[in-house]
């Protein structure tokens, strides 16, 4: 869960000032929100109106009861001439298929409902998530990993509980209650009027108590996420307890985690189990002033006793929409927490966009590589490349060095467009790179990224993500003619090996191997590697360099040199000095003249001699 | 486990119930007091058109008095069960992390990090999931009871009606929930995979972007989620055919109680007012009822989950210790390593390790990946048993320590770095009463002082999981200082400064060299620079000690220990091999 996050201190440099993707729409009200949500995602309007009214309809049974009770006591009862069996058959007959009716449309509600929410919710979720990859680097590293993946996964969840439970009960809470409210009226106006007064405060207060509550809520969640840190630390950090003997020194702070895990539990739960039971007493009261009051106009003949009866069992469809309301509230801030996050994704600009049909794709042949006056700076940060001006030669191995900081790995992001300069162009063959279509752009310039990350599954789906549809046999040749044929044989399983989750079954030099083939499988015109900084072991630095020479032979290479041998190797070498090229030259005419390269080469066989 | 929880949480378990108990007569007594009323107040005033101020203000407070009561059975119920289920997870959370600390590191690697989080968190919490309900159910079934008996003497045939209905929808719910139940797993092992995509994709953004493979993965997304769709919406047809069947029973119930009562009003059986007792008592029922139902829907997960948290708490294995002390200010220990070997599983990791350093000096393990190198070093500072040998500090075998003497006189440093949500003086310290010149002291021989003294609250800065981020190379400078500041007599380094710069690492051992003169020094190392500020080498090939002698011997001596040193030099000459076909090869083309 914490294993050190070793990556070159030069990527954790990225600024956050990208990260809009929470402030816009943030201005936007609850309605428009979902309004903006909906609009976007057509799936969820789709029979929208019929399951509405169908919820509706469902809604009718729950006045059954009450009719029912009503017209037993008054016309079956009470009527003239002692207990009328008859018409209470005929009235419980009815009732009973109205009750049938309401189930159906309930059962049709549901379905419906599941239906249309899941399949909006799913459209939603894979627009999302392809938002996500069509942003562009700089956005994708503002934001944390998790909240990315929050994103498209708990946060859509939480819209689907409301849509289903609470946006539904919401419906029919408010069906149910102008339902009551008309026969209410209908019976009695004084009655109503007077159940009225009594639940008012209680519905004003609903929103005070959603607050609290919510806040309660939002403190246990506070508390379970450091309680969860403070248990994984006695799982992830095993060795140091164990090699520091600090076992007691940690129970002591799960301890604390635990105890004010379940301090916030408890507070959260009274404060539920108070509004729950308020509006128990709010009922009770509405009922004893129906009766009181009831009873005085039943005296003067404003109402009958069946309708009396029937109006306090009416009562009690006010008290569940009431009693859920908390909940519900907090369900539908949630939903439109999550919407407003899902959205922010869909809202964010692919500010490197693909120029699609209207580009243009790149000429056959060998690729050569222009730079004019290219500067760049990070969004709100200081420029870090002035005005470059550099031609790559087809087919040639460049090698760029440099200090951490000095701003070589943004020619790498430049030259595959995960980025756009500032100021200038990047030209491929000519051909302005903002104008080249991605599909050609990515088959032929590939980059081979640093930490050479691995999907978790077998070494031939890695390799294969390279170029899609190759046989076993094409990649075992791939890896012999990247001269790694031994180290897939001393592999468990060959290319059917799994490299487990990231990759990390295997170690990080075998990851960069494969990283390799996947990028020689591809067989791009242009290549560009970022050279990883951890330290390999010997007989694994052999193979990736024996590999990488094969890879990069015939084509047009930009190396991100961390290691000064690679620039030995290359055929020219760039040398980046605060933003700018200082030195360019065949590494055995930079070494022998004084300069930036002749200090970090000296450095560096110090180092590693 | 019911019982379990009963037995620990017995107090808050009987406030629980009794709560649930009155919750349970009062939600009936307001069926009698609403009967009661009808018959005695309603009827009879408005038939006579008359009302008594006296009876109206008695049904007035006897609605009241009950929903008062009613009242404090549910706070007493909901808070109840609430705190003993918190209280439950609670007490089990701190016995299964208790039980990690305890258990020895063997067991730690035999389990997958994610399944001991979750035998900590969800299984534990799934354990006690009915632990809410239950009292409830208990209630229900208290309400039940004394209703049918009521039935019973009211009159047989509503009992009849009664008995058929309230059983119905317990058992509806149950085989509601085993219907749910698969879809509603399947579901969330779905959303799992889901989050499982999404998670690697974005992690392997920059791949997918720069091979143009976002189409792809987008499908591989979109089918995983469709499939979730498809069952949520098998999920909704399950709902739909059960909750309207839930919701029509009761009131079929009421229908069937009107109709049955209206002949038995007429034969004289009953009376008006019974009859709409029974409704009413009907009308209140039917959601409690519901309440059975989730207990015995929750059993089997929890069952699942109680299963595991005992694997965790009845795990044996515990390390043996003795009680021998060493002096922590002895000065450096001498170190031998008596035929040790270990094995994972079938695995052999050590065949028969053997080698001795003298107090003071420094050895480095040299050898390649896989070799055995850092559990050699885990088994150095017992966190790992060998299976046969021993290992001795001081002539003392380590296994003969007292607990906690042995971390007294060694430290380690492990290859990943594991920070404590925690400041940098506590991950320094971790507890220990140290003065802050001996931690900066240790910041300052581990090259961590400059980066410290930047942060902006300097040692009280809060690193680790939710702190301040650090790069990988000064997280594992604090865990050096972490181990200097301890000022051990043994000091063992995994592969401990692999994401420092080799400038900054050549600066860190100088500096151990010259601070250090107090320990015996053990470091695994791969950079030459390491390699040489050791006094003797020890070059492990295989698990077994191939070769040991000073580098410069070793380089005569090992032919396997050459190829290793020699390996960068190799890659070297390889390429320049490569570069010379490679010109070559070009100028054949061109000339072809």
């Amino acid at each position: 869960m914490t294993v050190a996050a070793d990556h070159d201190e030069e990527q954790l440099d990225l600024p956050g000032a990208a990260g809009t993707m929470d402030s816009r729409g943030k201005q936007r009200g609850a309605f428009a929100t979902l309004a903006h949500g909906i609009r976007l995602t057509p799936e969820f309007r789709e029979g929208l109106v019929v399951t509405l009214l169908l919820a509706l309809v469902a809604t009718g049974g729950r006045v059954v009861v009450p009719v029912a009770v009503q017209q037993t006591i008054d016309n079956g009862l009470m009527g003239d001439g002692g207990p009328d069996l008859g018409l209470v058959r005929l009235a419980c007959g009815l009732a009973l298929l109205a009750v049938l009716v309401t189930a159906f449309a309930n059962f049709l509600t549901n379905v419906r409902l599941y239906r249309t929410t899941e399949r909006g919710l799913s459209a939603l979720r894979v627009r999302a998530f392809r938002r996500v990859h069509d942003l562009s680097v700089l956005h994708q590293a503002a934001e944390r990993r998790g909240s990315l993946v929050s994103r498209v996964t708990s946060d859509v969840d939480t819209m689907s509980t409301f849509m289903q439970w609470g946006g539904l009960l919401i419906v029919v809470s408010a069906a149910q209650l102008t339902l009551a409210t008309v026969l209410m009226l209908f019976w009695s106006w004084q009655l109503t009027l007077l159940v009225y007064v009594c639940f008012l405060p209680l519905v004003l207060s609903v929103k005070v108590f959603q607050q609290r509550l919510q806040e309660a809520y939002g403190v246990v969640r506070a508390r379970v996420g450091e309680m969860l840190g403070a248990v994984a630390e006695t799982v992830v950090g095993a060795p140091v307890i164990r090699a520091y003997g600090v076992q007691d020194r940690t129970a002591a702070r799960i301890d604390a985690a635990v105890d004010a895990t379940r301090a916030a539990q408890v507070r959260a739960q009274r404060i539920a189990a108070v509004t729950y039971s308020t509006g128990e007493l709010v009922a009770a009261l509405a009922t004893g002033m129906v009766v009181v009051v009831g009873v005085l106009l039943g005296v003067a003949g404003e109402i009958t006793t069946g309708r009396l009866v029937g109006f306090l069992f009416l009562v009690t469809l006010f008290v569940q929409p009431v009693q859920v309301a908390t909940e519900v509230l907090n369900e539908a801030q949630n939903a439109v927490a999550g919407m407003r996050r899902v959205l922010g994704v869909l809202d964010t600009p692919t500010d490197v966009a693909d120029p699609g049909d209207g580009g243009r794709a790149l000429p056959d042949g060998p690729i050569g590589v222009r730079f004019e006056q290219v500067s760049f700076a990070y969004p709100g940060g200081p420029e870090v490349l002035h005005a470059v001006d550099l031609e790559l030669t087809a087919r040639t191995r460049v090698a760029v060095v440099g200090e951490t900081g000095s701003g070589k790995t943004t020619f790498a992001k430049l030259l595959t467009r995960l980025m756009d300069p500032t100021r200038g162009r990047v030209l491929l063959s000519g051909v302005p790179l903002d104008e080249v279509r991605f599909d050609s752009l990515r088959a032929r310039v590939v980059m081979v990224p640093q930490d050479g990350f691995l999907f978790d599954s077998t070494v031939a789906d890695n390799v294969r993500f390279g170029a899609p549809g190759l046989s076993d046999d094409d990649l075992v040749d791939a890896f012999a003619a990247l001269g790694l044929a031994d180290w897939l044989e001393q592999l468990p399983h060959g290319v059917h090996t799994e490299v487990g989750e990231r990759g990390e079954s295997l170690s990080v030099g075998e990851r960069q191997l494969v990283a390799i083939a996947r990028a020689y499988v591809a067989d791009p015109d242009v290549l560009v590697l970022d050279e990883a900084t951890s330290a390999v072991d010997p007989a694994t630095e052999v193979r990736l360099q024996r590999a990488l020479d094969s890879l990069t032979r015939g084509r047009t290479t930009l190396a991100i040199a961390h290691r000064l041998s690679t620039a030995e190797a290359a055929d020219e070498v760039l040398v980046v000095d605060a933003g700018v090229v200082v030195q360019r030259g065949p590494h055995c005419d930079l070494v022998a003249v004084e300069g930036v390269y002749q200090r970090l080469h000296a450095s560096w066989v110090s180092q590693s001699r | 486990m019911l019982w379990v929880a009963v037995q620990e949480q017995p107090r808050i378990f009987a406030v629980a119930t009794v709560g649930s108990a009155l919750f349970a007569l009062t939600t009936i007594g307001q069926a009698y007091v609403f009967g009661a009323i009808t018959k005695e107040v309603i009827v009879p005033s408005i038939r006579d058109g008359e009302a008594g101020r006296a009876s109206l203000a008695v049904a007035f407070v006897a609605i009241m008095v009950t929903a008062v009561l009613k009242v404090v059975g549910i706070i007493a119920r909901r808070l109840g069960a609430g705190i003993m289920q918190y209280r439950l997870q609670a007490t089990y959370r701190r016995r299964v992390t208790r039980r990690y600390l305890e258990l020895p590191l063997s067991w730690h690697q035999e389990h997958p990090t994610g399944e001991l989080l979750s035998n900590a968190n969800s299984d534990v919490e799934a354990t006690w999931y009915p632990i809410a309900p239950f009292p409830f159910a208990v209630g229900v079934i208290v309400m039940l009871v004394t209703t049918l008996g009521l039935l019973l003497v009211t009159d047989p045939v509503l009992a009849l009606v009664g008995s058929i209905v309230f059983p119905a929808i317990a058992v509806l719910t149950v085989v509601y929930s085993r219907r749910m139940s698969p879809l509603m797993t399947r579901a969330q092992q779905l959303r799992g995979e889901v989050s499982g995509i999404a998670h690697e994709s974005f992690d392997g953004a920059l791949v997918v972007k720069t091979l143009g493979r976002e189409r792809d993965e987008t499908d591989r997304f979109r089918a995983r989620s469709e499939e979730l769709r498809d069952v949520m919406t098998a999920v909704g047809r399950v709902r739909g055919t059960f909750d309207p069947v839930m919701e029509a029973l009761p009131v079929v119930g009421v229908l069937a109680v009107l109709l049955a009562g209206t002949s038995r009003v007429g034969s004289g059986d009953i009376s008006p007012d019974q009859l709409v007792r029974v409704a009413y008592l009907f009308t209140l029922l039917a959601f409690p009822v519901r309440a059975i139902g989730w207990v015995l829907n929750e059993l089997p997960r929890s069952v699942v989950g109680w299963d595991r948290v005992q694997r965790v708490l009845q795990a044996t294995g515990a390390q043996e210790h003795g009680a021998a002390v060493l002096d922590p200010d002895g000065g450096p220990t001498s170190l031998s390593v008596e035929a040790v070997s270990f094995a994972y599983g079938d695995a052999d990791v050590l065949r028969e390790v053997a080698f001795d350093v003298r107090p003071g000096r420094t050895v480095a393990l040299v050898g390649q990946t896989g070799s055995g190198k850092s559990t050699l070093a885990s088994v150095l500072v017992r966190l790992l048993d060998p299976d046969t040998g021993r290992v001795v500090y001081d002539d003392v075998d380590v296994r003969t320590l007292a607990p906690g003497a042995l971390s007294e006189v060694a430290s380690l440093v492990p290859q990943s770095t594991f920070l404590f949500d925690d400041t940098v003086r506590g991950n320094v310290t971790l507890g220990a009463d140290l003065p802050d010149a001996d931690v900066w002291a240790a910041l300052r021989t581990a090259q961590a002082d400059g980066f410290v003294a930047a942060l902006p609250d300097a040692l009280d800065t809060v690193v680790g999981e939710r702190g301040t981020t650090l790069s990988g190379g000064q997280r594992q400078r604090l865990a050096l200082a972490r181990a200097v500041v301890r000022r051990p007599r043994l000091l063992v380094l995994d592969d401990a400064t692999s994401s420092v710069d080799p400038q900054v690492e050549q600066r860190i051992l100088a500096g151990l060299r010259e601070s250090g003169s107090a320990s015996t020094v053990v470091v695994v190392a791969y950079r030459r620079a390491t390699i040489a500020m050791a006094d003797e080498v020890v070059f492990v090939e295989d698990g077994r000690v191939s070769a040991r002698g000073t580098h410069d011997e070793l380089l005569q001596t090992s032919a396997g220990y050459q190829d290793l040193v020699h390996a960068y030099e190799r890659a070297e000459a390889q390429r320049a091999e490569d570069v010379r076909d490679a010109l070559a090869a070009a100028e054949s083309e061109v000339t072809a």
